[in-house]
């Protein structure tokens, strides 16, 4: 066989290689660009809500951390971000209370478009409380005010 | 991790098709490259081709539909990646299996066994392990029971070696296991068994671990009492390297042990503690063992001996510089002058025929068959799942760092296989069922949360009136 035809060979080889890593690396493309999920849920448009929770930070009203006050945890203090937060047995929450009268899934807590805090209840089987009102659909939760879940009370703190 | 961030792909899309197409694209290729390494080297179409094309396209395609059926939601990315690594693989073996036989000829004895049939069988052993896997193990997290059994059953698999009557020693390394014909090599899955075991343990552990006891120059230091588990797989991994002498498989354990911890405990100081307790058992090893001496001296000044017992190491380097950019040419390098070309040096014949040009190919399928596994890590929804993908993917990458380094001499020597490439049975079979494990857990983390249903247990839990 020539060596001009080994030569196209080589190349020919060579070339499908390529190939291959670039089909691969198209597929892994498009994984990167697919829009992720934040925590729990969609991250929501940035663009709308970012001068908002800055103006609310002016006023100090918007919350930084969740403290827990009473229960196991007591005294554990989770900072905020623009994440929301999910409190029940199941391990992948973001605060996990072992604790028989709380759910799997209990509750979340998380800041709407304008950064401010709202309780909502996961169905959970023995209720979250707002101060002493029973949550049902999400409820804004002012600084300090008790959320009680089980055992547990947790608050919003500066 | 006590912040559990998850990162979950809005689009679940199954993308099957995508990985059928890149399967079809792997069989083409190594069709063409079995056709090549034969016309390279004897002028003449391989007699064999059909046998192989038409198993590869069985098996790869049963593994895909395995995949449809059992783990529909699976990275598409997993199986077109490991079956491109094993049919290269194959390739390079029968490239090399052509020049065993002509030396046989030359030298007037039988053509030996081709060892590319013999791959092709063990890739077979695989793919059905593969799917058996798949289809007896609908969630990884059974796993999670056998966290104990598994460290048993590892501990046992390294030491049967050790045995006389079953165990056998082959080049200075007791690794193998013999019975009949059959040798084993029980390190491979006795590294699958560490990564289950490790995976759960350090879920139970990682908080206890992650405990800081002082600061000292900007790194926590770990309390004195958790030290006791990385001072274990210390003194193991030196136990492995005394009594079987595998600089290689100690070196791979030990890094495993501490890499996974750092990912557990998201704590740099083990990283930190491991490398130092890491240079000290070197140095030890250095000044007590004469084959890890003979291997630095070997890696610092290899054209000092070049004959003698830096030969391996200096035909490789030769090797890979006629190869150059674009290589010699499927079948018209010498890559058979490399002793254990088959095995521990098939990266000096893939850069010695392929070139650089195809061995970067080769590294960049590795490093994306890497990301695939720690992405799964990360969007696992279960925090063994995560330590578990993380562990089965840091496995492939120290391996391929730890040979593909030694071999190009950035780092000593050390025997080990190159995962999906090399020849060799156990390592392959254990590869397959890395990778099926990875399928799995992907598939759990990118399917569809299931609708919330009451558990049984929230069931039991009294409403209380307050």
């Amino acid at each position: 066989m020539s060596t001009l035809t080994l030569t196209l060979i080589r190349l020919a080889f060579l070339g499908l290689l390529w190939v291959f890593v670039f089909f691969a690396l198209s597929v892994l493309r498009s994984d990167l660009r697919a829009p992720t999920m934040g925590a729990r849920g969609p991250i929501r448009p940035q663009t709308n809500r970012a001068p908002d929770a800055r103006s609310v930070g002016k006023n100090g009203k918007t919350p930084r951390k969740l403290v827990v006050t009473e229960g196991v945890l007591s005294g554990t203090s989770v900072p905020l971000s623009d994440q929301p937060v999910t409190v029940g047995r199941a391990p992948d929450s973001t605060i996990v209370l072992d604790d028989d009268y709380v759910s799997h899934r209990h509750a979340r807590i998380a800041p709407d478009a304008r950064g401010r805090w709202s309780v909502e209840d996961l169905g959970s089987t023995n209720g979250t409380y707002l101060d002493r009102q029973r949550v049902t659909g999400p409820v804004l939760a002012g600084l300090g005010v008790p959320i009680r879940i089980g055992k547990t009370v947790l608050e919003l703190r500066r | 991790m006590t912040n559990p961030v998850t990162v979950a792909p809005t689009n679940i899309k199954q993308r099957r098709f995508a990985e059928l197409f890149l399967l079809v694209l792997t069989i083409v290729i190594s069709t063409a490259g079995y056709i090549a390494a034969s016309l390279g080297y004897t002028n003449a179409m391989p007699t064999d081709l059909w046998l192989v094309v038409g198993a590869c396209s069985v098996l790869f395609l049963t593994a895909h539909l395995a995949i449809r059926k059992f783990a529909p939601y699976a990275d598409p990315l997993l199986l077109p990646l490991a079956a491109f690594l094993n049919l290269i693989g194959l390739v390079l073996i029968h490239r090399l299996d052509l020049a065993d036989a002509a030396r046989a000829e030359r030298a007037g004895r039988a053509i030996p066994r081709a060892d590319a049939i013999a791959q092709l069988t063990w890739t077979a052993v695989g793919i059905i392990l593969f799917v058996a896997v798949l289809v007896l193990l609908r969630d990884h997290r059974i796993l999670q029971r056998f966290t104990y059994t598994a460290l048993v059953l590892g501990v046992t698999l390294l030491v049967l070696p050790l045995l006389p009557f079953i165990g056998t020693s082959i080049n200075g390394a007791r690794l193998w296991l013999r019975v009949g014909p059959l040798s084993f090599q029980p390190a491979e899955m006795a590294k699958l068994c560490l990564i289950v075991f490790l995976a759960g343990y350090l879920v139970v552990k990682r908080d206890a671990l992650a405990t800081a006891r002082s600061r000292v120059l900007g790194v926590d230091l770990p309390r004195g009492r958790d030290l006791g588990p990385l001072l274990i797989a210390w003194v193991a991994s030196m136990g492995v390297l005394v009594f079987q002498r595998d600089l290689g498989t100690a070196l791979l354990f030990f890094g495993l042990f501490i890499l996974l911890l750092y990912v557990a405990t998201e704590r740099r100081s083990w990283l930190l503690l491991g490398s130092i307790l890491f240079v000290a058992g070197a140095g030890l090893a250095y000044f007590a063992f004469g084959h890890v001496q003979q291997r630095f001296d070997v890696w610092l000044h290899p054209f000092s001996d070049p004959n003698g017992t830096a030969f391996q190491i200096v035909q490789s380097l030769f090797g890979l510089a006629a190869g150059g950019v674009l290589g010699t040419g499927l079948g018209l390098g010498n890559p058979q002058f490399v002793p254990f070309a088959k095995t521990d040096f098939i990266m000096a014949t893939a850069g010695e025929e392929l070139g650089l040009a195809g061995l970067v190919v080769i590294l960049m399928i590795y490093a994306v068959l890497a990301q695939r596994g720690f992405r799964i890590a990360v969007s696992a929804r279960d925090a063994f799942g995560t330590l578990l993908a993380g562990g089965l993917s840091i496995v492939i990458v120290l391996q391929v760092f730890i040979v593909v380094g030694g071999v190009t001499r950035l780092i000593p020597l050390t025997g080990l296989t190159t995962p999906f490439l090399s020849y060799g049975g156990s390592s392959l079979v254990a590869n397959w069922i890395i990778i099926a494990l990875l399928v799995r857990i992907s598939d759990g983390a990118r399917k569809p949360a299931p609708p919330v249903r009451p558990s049984r247990d929230e069931a039991l839990t009294q409403v209380v009136q307050l």
